[in-house]
């Protein structure tokens, strides 16, 4: 009887309560992400550049599937393109890796938005195979005899680490990673705002309810192409983040597997839920190396395992434990 | 002239296999409205079975009704373990399931049977057809194995009483059900005729690409190519689609210069856009008109 009014008392104050353990929470995981390089290895300074830039390429699935509610297999596609844009610039074209990325952005945005532009028409079972077949024919098409002047074909090519500029006193990975975590920051503000803007709520209305979108006005064609676009390009983001910080490129690094864990990555985090991007994105960074050593040559099975467990058991994913976390503290604060 | 017939011919060959993968996933699209990527994965495993079987000592063909038998009946354990359950989820939560599957059957058969290449026998063997310098053997049995197993399928869904249940489930599955038939199962045994589609396909194909683990994704790509332009609504279209895309893939190959295998998924990827792009619904497909 007595838990009625506290219930109503507790919600009341939910809204305010929840709002402080976000942010402190959002401190908690920042002031870690900016300190850490100060205690970590090179080795484990790399591994969480290379986590970031799955982060950023995850966020950028989760634009378009969580925001728009289109699907694609072949961010791997979009990645690769990032990567060899950057590296090939930057081997051959002797510019300097940081104007690269910004290129990279702009070659995966006009890929990404012709490519989208058949999806005009089309409902997400058939992007999805689009896409399936672009990630599928992407490494060959790397390999392409054509290309090898500038690609280096089927070695791919090795590119040299940038120093940290203006002489400051820390190792190129630590640079790497702090460029990274800028990037990342950047991004997730850019499409926190573009996902609570007039074009994201136009996006979601799409999500929502394609026709009733439209009979309110959203041009949807219009819409949808321009989702495919971004993402695509933050996906380049992070494909030249990711080959900068590696050094290396080789098609058969970019191959339908990697679209395969982008798209774990989101689900773990949970679909539209930008914040589990980075939580995804440990998953599939980390997880892949426990599975290995539980049985070698078997990681594919214990990751297509776990996708089954996420989907049967927490469908809303990492969302879902932090919901129920942040449930259960406010529970017991509600209750002493 | 005889290059042109010998290149149509091995094209229709390789385009019976496409038209095999396309027919599967046509069937299982049709039965519950999505594309199954794992598809190539399956019939990659059943190729395995049988190549396992083989080694046993079990001579071709005993092992070819056997593994087509056990493809039937994975299939059908696959659809009522794992489909069954997410028949009401989302298009997400179902494309997560099929990549969940995919991932799950690679790494088992790469695990199983490892990754090293394996040579699968023909029981057509290689050696010139009727002594015709057209066309070889075991193409010849590729053409006559489809035939025959399209010709099966035709009778049973067009003249049993299964086969016309299976129709009514899939074409309207309220109605299907007032009239006491078991939809659910008529969509388990879709998936098993998917499934022992694919495990021929992949039989066929092994001799021809040779037996690893990854061989049918290419094969895939080429079957998804093969089921669009002939139409996703189409199981007819989805065989003619596949053989035509076997034939255009030998002949680009063929008379465009420059453009030999290391084209072959992109020219896949191309025609796949193509089709999606001006003619969504294939050839034969009709178009679907939503309620709102």
């Amino acid at each position: 009887m007595t838990t009625i009014p506290q219930t109503t008392l507790t919600s009341a104050a939910t809204g305010k309560r929840s709002g402080i353990l976000r942010q402190a929470s959002s401190i908690l995981v920042l002031l870690f992400l900016v300190l850490f390089p100060l205690a970590a290895t090179n080795f484990v300074t790399f591994q969480i550049t290379m986590l970031l830039v799955y982060a950023i390429a995850i966020l950028a699935l989760n634009i378009l599937t969580g925001g728009s509610g289109q699907f694609s297999l072949g961010q791997s596609a979009f990645f690769a393109i990032g990567a060899y844009t950057s590296a090939v610039l930057v081997e051959h074209g002797g510019v300097n890796y940081l104007l690269t990325l910004p290129i990279a952005a702009a070659v995966c945005f006009v890929i990404g938005f012709l490519f989208g532009l058949p999806a005009l028409r089309l409902s997400g079972v058939y992007l999805a195979l689009a896409t399936f077949a672009l990630a599928t024919a992407m490494p060959q098409l790397l390999k392409l005899h054509y290309f090898d002047p500038w690609t280096g074909g089927v070695q791919g090519l090795v590119t040299s680490k940038p120093d940290a500029p203006f002489g400051l006193p820390i190792s190129p990975d630590t640079w790497l990673y702090y460029l990274t975590l800028a990037f990342s920051l950047a991004i997730y503000a850019a499409a926190a705002n573009l996902l609570s803007s007039r074009t994201g709520r136009a996006m979601m209305a799409i999500r929502d309810n394609e026709i009733a979108a439209s009979a309110m006005g959203v041009d949807t064609a219009l819409y949808k192409t321009l989702a495919f676009g971004i993402s695509a390009a933050i996906t380049g983001i992070a494909g030249a983040l990711g080959a900068i910080a590696v050094q290396f490129v080789a098609p058969d690094g970019y191959t339908f597997q990697l679209s395969i864990a982008l798209f774990l990555g989101m689900v773990v985090g949970g679909v539209g839920w930008l914040p589990g991007s980075i939580a995804g994105s440990a998953f599939i960074v980390f997880v892949p190396n426990i599975a290995e050593s539980i049985s070698k040559g078997l990681s594919g099975a214990v990751f297509g395992v776990l996708i089954l467990l996420v989907i049967f058991v927490i469908p809303r994913g990492a969302r879902q434990i932090a919901e129920f976390l942040q449930a259960t503290i406010e529970g017991k604060r509600g209750g002493a | 002239m005889e290059l042109l017939t010998n290149q149509i011919l091995a094209g229709i060959a390789t385009g019976s296999i496409y038209a095999c993968m396309a027919l599967s996933v046509v069937m299982i699209y049709q039965a519950i409205d999505h594309l199954n990527f794992a598809q190539g994965e399956m019939a990659t495993f059943s190729a395995f079975v049988a190549w396992q079987l083989m080694q046993w000592g079990i001579p071709f063909w005993p092992c070819f009704v056997l593994t087509v038998i056990i493809s039937f009946a994975a299939g059908v354990a696959i659809e009522r373990g794992l489909f069954r359950p997410l028949a009401k989820a989302s298009v997400l939560t179902n494309v997560a399931g099929f990549i969940a599957l995919f991932a799950i059957v690679n790494s088992v058969t790469g695990m199983t049977w490892d990754y090293t290449i394996k040579e699968f026998p023909s029981p057509f063997g290689s050696s010139q057809f009727l002594r015709s310098e057209l066309i070889n053997s075991h193409q010849a049995g590729m053409i006559g194995v489809t035939s025959l197993l399209l010709a099966f399928l035709y009778c049973f869904l067009g003249f049993t009483k299964v086969g016309l249940a299976m129709r009514a489930a899939v074409s309207t599955p309220e109605s299907a059900k007032l009239v006491g038939i078991n939809v659910g199962w008529m969509v388990a045994l879709g998936w098993g005729l998917a499934s022992s589609i694919g495990a021929v396909a992949g039989m066929l194909i092994a001799p021809v690409v040779f037996l690893e683990p990854n061989m049918m994704g290419g094969i895939l790509v080429y079957g998804f190519a093969g089921a669009v332009l002939g139409g996703l609504s189409s199981p007819a279209g989805a065989v003619l689609g596949g053989i035509l895309v076997g034939v255009f893939e030998n002949l680009i190959g063929t008379y465009v210069p420059g453009a030999g295998n290391e084209l072959k998924l992109p020219i896949a990827l191309a025609l796949i856009i193509l089709v999606l792009r001006f003619r969504p619904d294939g050839l034969f497909g009709r178009n679907v008109v939503e309620r709102v």
